[in-house]
């Protein structure tokens, strides 16, 4: 076994495919919010493909109020030690301090996330400087293509956090794919005009004129509570789902996220999923849209 | 025309599913124990989370019906989790699966995301190939009637038993094709 050429990965540019190409290997899954060594156990034997690591899951962040932060990394560390998928942490848009510290303790994978209190109102981090993966929100195509311009692997819908309500995640999801298939219609002369009118790169909306696809692996957010969810959410083309409070809110978290686990792979099958329902317990209650003061989505655009 | 179930229930599969169309074969996703009632001459693992993977064939109850096939001589390519699937035992951990291949695997050998990387090395029979490596495990033991097929950097990464071949990378995310096409030749 001659001719081995390792290519050292430490320019920025070489770790963009790998990075996207981690997004590719969560497809079909479901990562779950944690905020113990204990849950994150409770979901990786569920099924969880990831986890993300925070010390209070959106509910709770929305009821407490106040300014809301990156997590502690000792607190991070200890997911780390305690599960053997990729571990995913929240910092601050715009706060690439915070980035550069999930960085250096070798996270997985980064959600510069609007569940935080914003740290910059204007602009987000620029994830091109960085090795890690950073994942972002967005509500429609536009927001989508600014965001992997700045360097995002991987795109997630923007539903409203901790409410355990599905419309915005499902309204996002349309606007993604009225998007794109806007796109596909053009004629290529027509891709410069539109370009200016999402105010992305010409480049991006040429591939995705191109491959009638996003660039990157989109993943459901927001609002997921139950396994008739993420079934809703993957039939409308999701790539897999992130659960955040829907899981260890409700009444018996195990149970769920294993019914929410089964039900991402075998979305189209409502036999499969109607078993799946019976007798999970009370979900999280959930607030509705026109209930909460904050809307966490309108953060960054 | 050679038909190949491609395991579909997490990860990377539909990679796996135009690499072989592009080799002209004929792809469908196994999803329940249903599927495995249809006709087919080669079954693809593909790459993902290996727990997530795991805990679904056996909640679906594909796990010993796949593993009565693959005993029964069905070829099997399998990538990263796949390989993880396959092995007979997994380094450090006591979880078994499919467990057809005799070889130890490492999980997470190259570390976490920031350990992931992309070579080029030498595959018994075929030459030089692109290797993409994603929090990918490793080969610490090829055991009795298995062949290592390929290493980099004194770690093996690739082995071949019988009719199973099994690598710690990804040839679906690359365009080379001739993995997919060595284990066609094996399908046939």
């Amino acid at each position: 076994m001659t001719n081995t050429n390792i290519e050292a990965p430490e320019k920025c540019e070489d770790r963009s495919k790998l990075n996207r190409e981690l997004a590719q290997m969560l497809k079909g899954g479901v990562i779950m919010d944690v905020t113990t060594p204990e849950q994150a156990r409770i979901a990786e034997d569920a099924g969880a493909c990831a986890v993300m690591a925070l010390e209070r899951i959106p509910a709770d962040i929305r009821a407490a109020g106040g300014v809301s932060r990156m997590s502690d990394p000792a607190m991070i560390r200890s997911i780390q030690e305690a599960v053997s998928i990729p571990v995913m942490a929240k910092c601050r848009i715009g706060h690439f301090a915070e980035a550069q510290i999930l960085e250096a303790i070798d996270i997985d994978y980064i959600d510069e996330s609007e569940v935080l209190s914003p740290a910059d109102d204007v602009f987000h981090i620029d994830k091109t400087k960085f090795k890690v993966p950073f994942v972002c929100g967005a509500k429609d195509l536009g927001e989508a293509l600014r965001r992997i311009a700045e360097g995002a692997s991987m795109i997630r819908t923007k539903g409203e956090p901790g409410t355990g309500d599905i419309v915005q995640a499902v309204r996002h999801m349309r606007k993604m794919n009225q998007g794109i298939a806007r796109i596909c219609a053009l004629r290529e002369d027509e891709l410069y005009e539109e370009a200016k009118q999402l105010e992305v790169p010409l480049d991006l909306v040429r591939q995705v004129w191109k491959d009638h696809r996003l660039p990157v692996v989109n993943f459901a957010a927001g609002g997921i509570a139950t396994p008739a969810d993420a079934a809703l959410m993957m039939q409308l083309g999701a790539e897999g789902v992130f659960v955040g409070s829907g899981i260890f809110k409700s009444g018996d978290p195990a149970k769920r996220a294993a019914a929410i686990v089964q039900a991402t792979t075998n979305y189209a099958d409502a036999r499969l999923i109607a078993k799946l329902s019976e007798n999970l317990g009370p979900a999280m209650v959930g607030i509705n849209e026109d209930e909460i003061k904050l809307l966490m989505a309108q953060r960054g655009e | 025309m050679r038909r190949i179930g491609v395991l579909a229930l997490h990860g990377a599969f539909i990679e796996h599913e135009h690499a072989l169309s592009d080799l002209g074969a004929q792809a469908f996703e196994i999803r329940e124990r249903g599927d495995l009632d249809r006709s087919f001459d080669g079954l693809v693992l593909p790459s993902g989370e290996s727990t997530v993977q795991g805990k679904l064939l056996c909640d679906l109850g594909i796990m010993e019906p796949l593993r009565a096939l693959i005993k029964g001589g069905m070829p099997v390519l399998a990538t990263c989790a796949g390989l993880i699937l396959l092995a007979g035992s997994i380094d450090g951990d006591q979880a078994r699966w499919i467990a057809t291949l005799p070889s130890t695997v490492r999980r997470n050998a190259y570390g976490r995301q920031l350990g992931s990387f992309h070579a080029e090395a030498d595959y018994e029979g075929i030459g030089v190939v692109p290797m993409t490596f994603i929090r990918a495990p490793c080969i610490v033991k090829a055991g009795k009637g298995a062949k290592v097929a390929a290493t980099v950097d004194g770690r093996i990464v690739a082995v071949e038993c019988g009719r199973q071949m099994a690598l710690a990378f990804h040839p679906e995310l690359d365009q080379d094709r001739r993995i997919h096409e060595r284990f066609l030749a094996l399908a046939a």
